[in-house]
């Protein structure tokens, strides 16, 4: 008898999953699909839909730099080259070449972590095919550029003070150490 | 079809020629013209459906570039097919690797010589059509047995034998299922079947008594068992057994078997819309013989297509049983439910000689609250889920 309850209820089982299995996926066609159909048939660039802890590819603000030399002496394979020259006259310090190889970079992003100022950021960029691997290295001197100096009392300049902050906000959501704020980093620890 | 090529014989249109001549010539223009402007864009659309209704299911899009919705993906699938390197490996039996492929296909072809897509819309109304089915559906397990065989590799060679399993088991309850309405109709033609049904639901078949609802839906399961169809899926297993008995193959010969597979997807829905669901059955309407016969061919042909949709769902539902589960499930559940309801229906024919109309229409009733049934639950889960409403079908 029990075998036989046993029979009727997998028979009865099986329908009743079935059914409602049904129900689920039927449910799906009122759903919108999930792809975003890149890169032709979406409302707006993927690159504005990224979050602002995405890992792109690196950019330098060099208005803010002050030449630590903390990103090239951190990175792993050394594909940050810095050089930095010195005007006898003026003892003025400039950049002479700040290049970035994106071939060799492997978006670990120790380098934006230990940025004192955050002027070196992973962007939202992503898209770097390119016909010749040296097209991918970037060149962010064209004409020296003077070394930055944090001013005692703060930035005055309205511009600069705008930068300093994309900076240290950038700083706050990328590199601050996990003690400091809650957030994925503590729910590890 | 025998008759209007008699009748133009009588007319004098083939003066002088033998009558075996002219019937051969006819036998040849109409597998032509099924093969050509019905058989071959309806497997094609098909799999572009299958994969487009497929992908809105596991939240995708789906091909959508080829012409509008892509829905000429299917010719640019089959040119590149046609371009590519018809690869025969060099331990293969070469002449059965060869004939594999169109056995399988002669299998489903052949089907369409009794599928009923109107009163006058038949190639043979043979008064034997619905065994004559299933002998010819038959055939494809020689086809695919044979492909197995010859690829000469392990994989084809346990698609196949599975396959075999499968489908000869599976032609049991299939088998029990068709002759529960065999018993019902008095009849084995497939005009005779439709015939004895009406146009309204509470003629059909499928609520003439509680054991044929039941026998629909075994019949069903068997016939996408004997499709190859997932769930029942496990000869072309891709997670097991590479491609099954498809493995081997390649260009043309590969996608003859699929062709075959989304072709045979549409003969299953013709046949339960003809033992079960009406055929091609029509409210009267009008008297234009020409009106009533477009009618009943799009009856019949949405009917149909509609479990060719069921059965596109189910495989976007359902995940692939195992080999045990798949022989339990065929001799422990179908095989003896089947009996139930062909022994049932017998009873219920002594009960009831003339049928009950009555519980036709109670039947009717239930179907239609199962139906509600389901779409509370549809509903259910999507207020369940808050997803991000779309109601176009495409995107």
């Amino acid at each position: 008898m029990s075998t036989l309850v046993e029979y009727v209820g997998n028979v009865a089982e099986t329908v009743t999953t079935i059914f409602e299995g049904m129900a689920i996926t039927f449910s799906h066609f009122v759903r919108r699909p999930m792809t975003i159909q890149y890169p032709d048939r979406i409302e707006k660039p993927v690159q504005e839909m990224l979050p602002l802890r995405y890992r792109g590819i690196l950019e330098v603000d060099l208005d803010i730099c002050t030449g630590c030399l903390a990103c090239e002496r951190v990175c792993p394979i050394t594909c940050i080259t810095i050089g930095i020259e010195m005007n006898k006259e003026t003892k003025q310090r400039s950049f002479s070449h700040f290049d970035i190889d994106i071939c060799k970079c492997m978006y670990c992003g120790l380098c934006a972590e230990i940025c004192p100022t955050g002027s070196i950021r992973h962007s939202q960029e992503f898209e770097g095919a390119c016909y010749n691997p040296a097209g991918l290295v970037r060149h962010f001197v064209t004409e020296p550029v003077p070394l930055y100096k944090p001013k005692k009392g703060g930035e005055t300049d309205a511009k600069m003070i705008t930068k300093v902050e994309l900076g240290l906000k950038y700083l706050d959501e990328f590199a601050t150490p996990e003690e400091k704020v809650g957030g994925a980093g503590a729910e590890e620890g | 079809m025998q008759a209007f090529v008699d009748q133009l014989i009588r007319e004098g249109y083939f003066p002088g020629l033998p009558k075996e001549i002219i019937y051969l010539g006819a036998m040849l223009l109409a597998a032509l013209v099924v093969l050509s402007f019905f058989v071959a864009p309806l497997a094609g659309i098909t799999s572009w459906l299958e994969r487009r209704v497929w992908a809105r299911m596991q939240s995708r899009v789906g091909p959508n570039r080829v012409g509008p919705q892509g829905i000429l993906q299917w010719l640019a699938d089959g040119i590149k097919n046609l371009l590519k390197e018809d690869i025969i490996p060099s331990a293969a039996d070469k002449w059965l690797f060869v004939l594999a492929p169109y056995i399988v296909f002669v299998g489903f072809l052949a089907t369409f010589v009794v599928i009923p897509f109107g009163s006058q819309l038949i190639v043979a109304d043979l008064n034997i059509g619905i065994f004559y089915l299933l002998a010819v559906t038959s055939l494809v397990v020689v086809g695919i047995l044979m492909a197995g065989w010859a690829s000469n590799n392990k994989w084809s060679l346990l698609g196949g034998m599975r396959s075999a399993a499968q489908i000869v088991s599976y032609e049991i309850p299939a088998g029990l299922a068709v002759l529960t309405i065999i018993f019902v109709a008095g009849t084995m033609s497939m005009q005779g079947i439709i015939k004895a049904q009406g146009w309204a639901p509470w003629d059909w078949f499928l609520f003439y008594n509680p054991f044929t609802f039941v026998a629909f839906f075994l019949y069903f399961t068997a016939a996408l068992a004997e499709g190859n169809r997932t769930p029942f899926d496990i000869p072309e297993a891709e997670s097991e057994l590479v491609a099954g008995y498809v493995t081997e193959y390649s260009g043309m010969r590969f996608l003859f078997f699929f062709f075959a597979e989304w072709g045979n997807l549409y003969v299953i829905g013709a046949i339960a819309t003809t033992l079960f669901l009406g055929g091609w059955q029509v409210p009267p309407v009008t008297d234009n013989p020409v009106l009533i016969g477009v009618l009943q061919f799009m009856v019949f042909f949405l009917k149909a297509y509609f479990w060719v949709f069921v059965a596109m769902w189910v495989r976007g539902t359902l995940p692939r049983v195992r080999v045990d589960q798949l022989m339990s499930a065929c001799w422990k559940y179908l095989v003896p439910l089947s009996f139930v309801s062909l022994l049932g229906t017998a009873a219920w024919m002594v009960l009831y000689p003339k049928g009950n109309r009555l519980a036709s229409f109670g039947m009717f009733l239930m179907g239609v609250a199962i139906l509600l049934l389901f779409f509370k639950r549809v509903n259910y889960q999507i207020r369940h889920s808050r997803p991000e409403i779309y109601w176009k079908p495409y995107i």
